[in-house]
């Protein structure tokens, strides 16, 4: 440990291998035929992802009361998943607009995996308001437009700013990481001879010359749409925050929800993707791309955000008390002690006293350790959505409406099977598209660029 | 090499710092028409070409404003004009609410549209015909190689002086590049009997699909609009009771809640005695009565109760309220007849609810005086 020089900028790619083993390194999952070890994973994702349909298949053929939910408790697993995933997104942006504009070097090895990551997450949370309408082929009510009933939506409701927000951020993180990969496909186009694949990367790949007076507009937009994608990630967990905070119920009705939330998402995005990558380089052997330090540094912001999020459980505590409310009051003692205490107690376990191992340099940088740490990030988060949403419901104004929620089968399937939903796209992304940026890690291997540029 | 027409002479390079030298050459020669081609974006590559910023910034500024003022504009106009509808006693037009949704109708028009500027109007993409492509030289750039390409109609070129301007910066390799006379020769068959296969096929998924969806799939569970539902509908049979029918009598001897027997069946007089009209004249009992009597009474009775009705002709004529008799009977006697019927006359008791007859009664006695007004009711 003596010998780390710690004012010296460590190199984002380790070594200083040739670009064009990058470009095979990179390639070769797509290029080579699947390997064992990508069935088995593909075969355990699908037999997950056939859990949600046969659980959606229950639920739209015998309606909702298939779940749990009742009232008081109209929102149980649905939103909690929805808040869950649609925080696991959140991560991919922040690693590539946020740090992007940062100017983070170290995010090149990671943000492609992180975007892709972002989407498929925004996919698997968008499943849920859908089928939550019970009828999801009616969802087109959800946009204002011209219809037979000649009715609006109603513009001062958080959940259609959320209509807006999540769809929004879906098709901008899209364009994203397709403009992205343009070059990337125009390199694979120009290594490939097989004729299905040449056509499918040139369509894809819409013709990209490496011109540089492409080059130039390509970075400017670069630049704009990251400009663009920062605030509105922090608009989007902000919008989702107020389908709580803009209601009166207690427990929801709090003015901290939206940093609190933003926090709370970048926390368990990037424990997310933390787990993935560790997988990711171990199987395509990309240790010297995604390196340890990269992975150091992802759990400095999980220190960082899990200790605002451990701030956020405290002010709210705090503030419940000096509001003077007694509902308030009550509310979160019955979080704390009431009927769903071991659920609070494993959102504080696991979000506020597990991130705090990361002080320790050595566990930040022992693999093991910090896998497991990470999944209990991603526990503690899914439980904080649902010990805000369900406890809350469940205990409000009148005791004699108080009911507790209870989980179904179909529950627990469609719950399980987001998981299959969201790592089955994950897996045929890593099969079919690269997952390391080809040009912008090429860009930062020492000596990649000009000497006296300036830079 | 003859007749192939000349595209541009190329110049590969292994460092970068090769390719800032021959850009500034390049630029220094006086060369216009040339393109450097790099693997991923090398810095300083702007200055050595001295390109001018990119304009698409201002391009990002218009589309995301012009985003902000139609999501404003199209919300005050469906929320406050076309169907205005309070919410939450909120003003029609609460901009506060709206700032969200403006927010992000800003980032997505302005997200998409300087994207398709520039790949589609910039860069003038998609184009996979352009010379360069399917050439080694573009296999090297897009992997690890830097290359500048120097077009053969820059007013500046000639073969030889070109091929000399690139050997001076150092290529490593220089390669001409030329058109490719299947791309330009190519036009477009439509009547291509492969385009047209396609065309049909998709006509027919097409139709297909859209027939299946509407006249099929909408009619199937859970797609049907819950029209498929456990409960019985009114005159459906019912397997569970013997007699078979979906609709059931009350049980014997139940009383419904709010129901008073009729207490004077078959005894009209009795009851012209002994009721009271329990309603008040009012504005409120006579409009009532107004709109029951004609629904009700006027098709025999005429509207203005004198017997001019539409069935005259059709049915004995029913006499005149206007009558003596009837002008003295007391409003219990009315009652009597509306609830129980006379002669020709059925019984109302089904369509008129007690209140409603005494309404209807207390129009009757209006209608009766309008003909027999006394002489202070002039004044």
């Amino acid at each position: 440990m003596s010998t780390v020089d710690l004012t010296q900028e460590l190199s984002v790619i380790e070594g200083k291998p040739p670009l064009r083993e990058l470009d095979d390194l990179i390639s070769k999952p797509i290029d080579a035929k699947a390997s064992k070890k990508f069935y088995i994973a593909l075969t355990i994702s699908g037999s997950m992802l056939s859990l949600l349909v046969i659980g959606l298949g229950l639920t739209f053929y015998y309606g909702i009361g298939m779940w749990g939910n009742n009232i008081p408790v109209g929102w149980a697993f649905d939103i909690t998943n929805f808040v869950f995933w649609v925080g696991i997104g959140h991560a991919g942006t922040l690693i590539s607009a946020i740090l992007f504009l940062l100017r983070q070097k170290w995010r090149t090895g990671i943000a492609r995996f992180a975007e892709g990551m972002t989407i498929f997450a925004v996919m698997t949370a968008g499943l849920f308001p859908l089928i939550h309408v019970g009828r999801p082929w009616l969802a087109a009510y959800l946009f204002p437009y011209p219809n037979q009933h000649s009715i609006w939506v109603n513009f001062d409701s958080p959940l259609l700013w959320d209509v807006f927000a999540v769809s929004t951020y879906f098709i901008v993180s899209l364009i994203f990481w397709y403009v992205g990969l343009i070059p990337d496909f125009a390199t694979l186009r120009e290594r490939t001879n097989h004729k299905i694949k040449k056509i499918t990367y040139s369509i894809f790949g819409l013709g990209w010359r490496f011109s540089n007076k492409h080059w130039q507009h390509y970075e400017m937009v670069y630049l704009i749409l990251a400009g663009f994608a920062t605030p509105l990630v922090l608009s989007v967990h902000t919008i989702v925050s107020f389908d709580f905070a803009v209601s009166i119920l207690p427990g929801w009705h709090a003015t901290i929800f939206p940093p609190y939330f933003v926090a709370g998402a970048v926390f368990s995005g990037f424990a997310m993707v933390q787990n993935v990558l560790i997988i990711v380089r171990k199987v395509f052997n990309y240790e010297h791309i995604i390196t340890l330090d990269t992975l150091e540094k992802m759990n400095k912001i999980m220190l960082l955000t899990g200790s605002m999020v451990g701030y956020a459980y405290a002010m709210e505590f705090f503030i419940a008390w000096y509001s003077g409310l007694p509902i308030e009051r009550f509310t979160f003692i019955n979080r704390a002690f009431g009927p769903y205490a071991w659920a609070y107690w494993i959102m504080i376990s696991c979000n506020v006293i597990s991130p705090q191992l990361f002080w320790s340099r050595k566990i930040r940088r022992t693999i093991p350790v910090m896998f497991v740490i990470a999944i209990f990030v991603n526990i503690g988060m899914w439980f904080e959505r649902f010990v805000i949403i369900v406890s809350s419901l469940s205990r409000d104004f009148l005791p004699s409406s108080w009911h507790l929620f209870v989980p179904t089968y179909t529950d627990f399937m469609i719950l399980i099977g987001s998981f299959g939903f969201f790592f089955t796209w994950l897996l045929l992304f890593a099969k079919a598209l690269p997952v390391v940026s080809m040009a912008e890690v090429k860009a930062t291997v020492t000596g990649s660029q000009p000497s006296h540029g300036g830079h | 090499m003859s007749g192939k027409i000349l595209y541009s002479y190329t110049g590969i390079f292994d460092t970068p710092d090769q390719i800032i030298h021959a850009a500034e050459k390049a630029v220094e020669e006086g060369y216009t028409k040339y393109d450097v081609n790099t693997p991923y974006p090398v810095h300083g590559m702007d200055k050595a070409m001295k390109l001018k910023p990119s304009k698409l910034g201002y391009f990002a500024l218009v589309f995301g404003l012009s985003g902000t003022l139609s999501a404003l504009l199209t919300i005050w106009w469906m929320s406050a004009i076309n169907y205005p509808i309070v919410i939450g006693g909120k003003p029609l037009f609460s901009f506060p609410a709206y700032v969200p949704i403006m927010f992000e109708v800003t980032v997505l028009s302005a997200a998409i549209m300087t994207v398709v500027v520039m790949l589609f109007f910039f860069f003038k993409l998609p184009n996979n015909s352009h010379p360069l492509h399917g050439t080694v030289y573009m296999k090297k750039v897009s992997a690890d190689k830097y290359g500048i390409s120097i077009q053969a109609d820059d007013p500046k070129f000639s073969e030889s002086s070109v091929r000399k301007f690139l050997e001076g910066v150092h290529a490593a390799e220089i390669i001409p590049i030329y058109w490719d006379e299947e791309e330009i020769n190519h036009q477009n068959k439509i009547f291509e009997p492969k385009f047209i296969v396609f065309l049909a096929a998709v006509a027919l998924i097409t139709s297909g699909v859209t027939y299946f969806s509407f006249n099929k799939l909408m009619y199937m569970v859970p797609f049907n609009w819950m029209m498929d539902q456990p409960k019985l509908s009114a005159q459906q049979q019912s397997p569970i009771f013997a007699d078979g029918f979906g609709m059931r009598l009350p049980v014997a001897g139940t009383v419904a809640r709010g129901y008073m027997l009729y207490q004077f069946t078959g005894q009209p007089d009795s009851a012209g005695k002994t009721l009271v009209n329990p309603i008040p004249v009012s504005k409120e009992s006579l409009a009532l009565g107004k709109t029951k009597f004609d629904i009700y009474c006027s098709p025999c009775h005429g509207y203005n109760a004198d017997g001019a009705s539409r069935l005259r002709g059709q049915f004995p004529n029913p006499p005149s309220l206007h009558s003596d008799k009837v002008r003295t009977w007391t409003d219990g006697r009315i009652f009597a007849v509306i609830t129980e019927g006379q002669n020709i006359m059925p019984s109302y008791s089904s369509q008129l609810s007690v209140d409603e007859r005494w309404a209807v009664i207390n129009y009757i006695r209006a209608l009766q005086r309008a003909l027999n007004a006394k002489e202070s009711d002039v004044q």
